[in-house]
């Protein structure tokens, strides 16, 4: 199976999934370094992933 | 039976826990804490799992969450009263404390004057936190009085009533490294070093990981602090003192593992998912 690939709502650039994604996932753009989300599957999408909040932690 | 693993996003640890439940053949819901609104009055449509894997990044979120479920007789991993226990560092520390468990000495304060007599009393250097907040972020060596007074002032001025509660802590004399070891269901599975030319040692703030070799004493340590704070899973921060030994510096309730499966070869997932499907049939 072919390797899901997504493209970078910030910098264009191309992002490949090593597994298949999953909705709301969490990826690192290889190109630009953004933080982005997985938002639709079906056609896939990736959104800007919100910021940190001030509890955010481990 | 059936799981919900309750986040905020996907990060790599809430795919491999996905994946775990896959492997273990249990159906498992992702739910999207964003888009969760809690009926107070109907909170028993969360009886159809038979257990919740809390994994928000948000600590408020995760005490609301954690609160409700548990009220409404949900068994969830963990549970409010650890997430409670862990996210307040000044908690954590208490309940070492009362219960033995060798950690460095803590002091609290309300105001400026009071935090700067703490300090004083402390010796320098010592560490100042927040008394909730994670990796590493706002963690202050305080080497003279000039710093404390200088942070003193920044958080009375800046901050929020929050950073108006000092947690301060004696600064250990460590190897340039602490241990990270992940306590499942009172035992110690794993732990890693976490070594750094930086005094902060969080691999979020580019520690590197590499194995810990788990001793009788570390696990000793490590469940002995686990069970203070109530079980469950959580990962503990240990200090290696000089003169003490080892000390437990923090606890973690949601932690990560990302960079710890591969040094450490514990499928750290693996026994997380096996401690929820236990706790799911309990």
């Amino acid at each position: 199976m072919s390797q899901a690939t997504a493209e970078c709502p910030e910098c264009g650039g191309s992002i490949t999934f090593k597994s298949a994604p999953v909705l709301h996932e969490l990826v690192r753009c290889p190109d630009c370094g953004g933080e982005l989300e997985v938002v639709d599957l079906a056609n896939l999408t990736l959104a800007l992933a919100p910021t940190e909040e001030e509890d955010w932690g481990e | 039976m059936k799981a919900v693993i309750i986040c905020s996003l996907v990060r790599p640890e809430e795919k491999m826990l996905i994946e775990a439940f896959a492997k273990r053949n249990v159906p498992c819901e992702v739910v999207d804490d964003r888009g969760i609104r809690f009926d107070l009055h109907a909170l028993d449509a969360w009886k159809q799992y038979d257990v919740v894997v809390e994994r928000c990044v948000s600590q408020s979120r995760a005490r609301y969450i954690l609160r409700a479920l548990n009220l409404a007789g949900v068994k969830t991993v963990n549970t409010y009263d650890v997430v409670e226990n862990c996210g307040d560092k000044f908690i954590t520390s208490q309940l070492l404390a009362q219960n033995n468990v060798p950690t460095p000495r803590t002091k609290l304060a309300f105001t400026v004057e009071s935090a700067q007599q703490a300090i004083e009393e402390m010796g320098y250097p010592c560490v100042l936190k927040p008394i909730v907040g994670s990796w590493g972020r706002m963690v202050t060596r305080i080497n003279d009085r000039d710093a404390a007074e200088g942070m003193l002032e920044l958080r009375d001025v800046l901050g929020n009533y929050e950073q108006h509660i000092y947690y301060i802590q004696e600064y250990i004399k460590k190897p340039s490294r602490d241990i990270r070891a992940f306590v499942v269901d009172g035992k110690t599975i794993a732990a890693i070093y976490r070594t750094s030319e930086h005094w902060i040692t969080n691999t979020a703030r580019g520690g590197k990981a590499t194995n810990c070799p788990v001793t009788p004493e570390l696990d000793a340590l490590c469940s002995a602090g686990a069970k203070a704070v109530g079980g469950g899973i959580v990962a503990v921060d240990v200090l290696e003192d000089t003169e003490r030994g080892l000390l437990i510096n923090e606890i973690n309730h949601t932690m990560e593992f990302r960079n710890s499966v591969s040094p450490t070869g514990v499928d750290i997932p693996g026994a997380i998912v096996e401690y929820a499907v236990k706790l799911a049939g309990a």
